[in-house]
């Protein structure tokens, strides 16, 4: 699970551009929108092609992004879950 | 019809920047990209919705943050600012970017940037400016019409200023040049008219 939320951490910064954010300024249960990391619904679509390209997870729901999408941690629960082995 | 005022400009132009006259950047720089972080950090820092944005965001909103040193705009309600913008090649760079990405994974951040126009919503959420605004795309800078038609704006109380100008970025190609217009003089007070526009923009 560490390795996971570090690699997610890196992948979230590479996706999403945020060149003045480093892994380690990221929590594991710091939310991600609003006053957390500020990401907004644009991120989110980047987000589920994030799930989608590299863990090959498709959102079925989109209403079960803001419980998904909560945190690295909640992230990686969720990939951890829905990885297909 | 009152004479309104020219009262700051901005050129950014290969791999130089000019403000009122004065040469505030010229530098060698190894392409656009390079050249607006580099802008990013001298000029600006801590907005980091910067980088998410396309190149012609960027560009359009680095003259506009170069244009509003030293010049603020909260004398006025957020409604009495005016963007009237320009360019030639609209949003195209982005356009084929995002293209390319259909092929894959359609990316939602280049999307959103494939309308030239994103660039003044940037501009206005930077400065919380909610007044008059316009994109046009032309092959050449239509100074007479650019100047008329901000006049206009000014006149019929629209607008108590406006910042308006050319921000064209194609590739490698780029050029900003912008304005501020305001009822009143302050700053370099210069009459706003067709043929000052002309001799600056030369």
């Amino acid at each position: 699970m560490e390795k996971l939320m570090a690699d997610l951490k890196a992948q979230i910064i590479e996706q999403l551009n945020l060149q003045e954010v480093k892994p380690e300024d990221i929590g594991d249960d710091q939310p991600l929108f609003k006053d957390g990391l500020g990401l907004d619904s644009i991120d989110a679509l980047e987000l589920i092609v994030l799930m989608q390209q590299h863990y090959n997870i498709r959102m079925a729901n989109p209403d079960d992004g803001p419980k998904i999408f909560q945190s690295i941690r909640t992230m990686a629960e969720f990939i951890t879950a829905n990885q297909k082995a | 019809m009152t004479l309104n005022k020219l009262n700051a400009y901005t050129i950014i132009r290969p791999f130089h920047v000019i403000k009122n006259g004065e040469v505030l950047v010229d530098e060698q720089s190894a392409g656009l990209q390079e050249f607006l972080r580099s802008l990013y950090d001298r000029f600006a820092g801590q907005y980091q919705k910067f980088h998410k944005m396309d190149l012609l965001s960027k560009l359009g909103w680095m003259a506009a943050e170069v244009l509003l040193q030293d010049m603020p705009m909260d004398k006025y309600p957020q409604e009495d600012t005016a963007l009237v913008f320009a360019n030639r090649s609209a949003s195209l760079d982005t356009d084929e970017r995002y293209y390319d990405t259909v092929q894959d994974i359609a990316s939602p951040a280049l999307f959103v940037y494939t309308l030239p126009n994103i660039v003044t919503g940037e501009i206005s959420i930077r400065h919380k400016f909610k007044g008059e605004n316009a994109f046009f795309v032309s092959e050449q800078f239509d100074i007479p019409f650019m100047t008329a038609y901000v006049q206009q704006l000014l006149d019929t109380n629209a607008a108590q200023a406006c910042i308006c100008g050319w921000i064209e970025q194609y590739h490698e190609d780029f050029e900003a040049v912008l304005f501020l217009v305001e009822k009143e003089g302050r700053g370099a007070a210069l009459p706003f008219t067709a043929g000052q526009i002309e001799k600056l923009y030369q």
